[in-house]
């Protein structure tokens, strides 16, 4: 017997397609200011259109949600919002537990969830094998915890993103393809620099 | 447990920090950093951020750079390696950031097994281009971590300093 496909949740379908979630998450941006994982969510984010409030990773994997805390951390009055992969965060687990321990009230970390690396050929991830990320969310003490599965719910978080008052976890529950990749700058020291002089901080 | 005894240079490393306006300290901890932490922990203008893993703390370091904050990082020699690929965030973007380091492997240790990553601390360090200062008298703590500090923050530079074991105190075998 196949214990993982056993095991294997059944509340990932239905799925949503990544390049609508994104745009319903960030279309009404406001002041949201915004950090992305390596591969298909820095392309996602970059698909509603570049924005200097966007830190895009195209490496460090592991690091997007750390970076969100830290950003949370420094400035207190505004919403971070991280938006990476079920790969990214696997890499990166004991960055949830940190987080979970900081609690920043004004960090929220989606995760699109497809349970495939698809920027190295769509290989399984841990999560297509039943590991939970709003489990382990939830085990690291994160105060709010979606599974997010139809637009009715990814709308209500698109809303909520700009109101939450406890550090916030959502999955998202996506459909494992490929759209066209939609490339933002890959100068670091630019999406640094324009950053911070977004905010204010060069 | 008691409270640590008085130790100047850890206290002169504080004071280092505080004068960078230095205001979140990422942090594994080390017995030898343990009076260092306790002041970061107990300093109204700094959030002490406690990392499962090194990594997590060049992640941070970078976040608050983002937010207008600097950051510091306090770790001991062994979690150097769990930084390596981590360290590209900071080449990549010139992230301004200091690693204090803790050695480990040295003069006096009693586990070899701190001895493979501690021999090759500072050169693990260069491969990834970081700026390596050391301290082995207590004297030159306070104003090497100065200098470690003004450079990485005004030349947007990844530093480290590596506080020698000489000068921490060897660990007891038997406890």
């Amino acid at each position: 017997m196949n214990t993982a496909e056993h095991n294997r949740p059944r509340s990932n379908d239905p799925r949503l397609d990544r390049r609508a979630a994104i745009r319903t998450l960030l279309e009404k941006r406001g002041d949201l200011l915004v950090v992305t994982g390596l591969g298909s969510t820095t392309y996602d984010a970059a698909s509603v259109g570049d924005d200097d409030r966007n830190f895009y990773l195209w490496g460090a994997m592991g690091a997007a949600a750390v970076i969100g805390l830290g950003l949370a951390i420094a400035r207190p009055d505004r919403r971070i919002v991280v938006v990476t992969g079920d790969g990214e965060l696997l890499m990166g687990l004991g960055g949830l537990a940190t987080v979970g321990v900081q609690q920043p009230p004004n960090l929220a970390i989606v995760a699109f969830d497809n349970g495939r690396y698809a920027e190295t050929g769509m290989q399984a991830s841990h999560t297509d094998a039943g590991v939970s990320l709003c489990g382990v969310a939830r085990a690291c003490g994160i105060d709010t915890v979606l599974d997010i599965g139809s637009d009715t719910a990814l709308k209500e978080l698109a809303a909520w993103l700009h109101d939450f008052k406890r550090t916030l976890f959502a999955r998202v529950a996506i459909h494992a393809d490929e759209p066209p990749r939609v490339l933002p700058p890959r100068d670091g020291v630019l999406l640094k620099t324009r950053f911070r002089r977004a905010l204010g901080a060069e | 447990m008691s409270e640590p005894a008085p130790s100047e240079w850890r206290d002169d490393i504080f004071a280092a920090m505080k004068a960078a306006d230095i205001r979140q300290v990422g942090y594994v901890p080390d017995a030898g950093h343990t009076r260092l932490i306790q002041r970061c922990q107990g300093e109204p203008g700094m959030t002490a951020v406690s990392l499962t893993s090194e990594e997590e703390g060049i992640a941070l370091a970078a976040g608050a750079w983002l937010g207008g904050q600097r950051a510091a990082l306090l770790m001991q020699s062994s979690g150097v390696g769990n930084c390596i690929n981590m360290l590209s965030l900071a080449k990549s973007c010139r992230f301004p950031l200091t690693m204090l380091i803790t050695m480990r492997g040295e003069w006096g240790e009693f586990n070899p097994w701190q001895v493979p990553m501690g021999s090759k601390t500072q050169a693990a360090l260069e491969l990834m281009d970081v700026l390596v200062y050391r301290v082995d008298d207590a004297d030159m703590a306070g104003e090497t971590v100065t200098a470690a500090l003004d450079i990485a923050f005004n030349g947007s530079l990844a530093t480290a300093v590596l506080l020698s074991q000489r000068l921490i105190g060897a660990k007891r075998w038997v406890k």
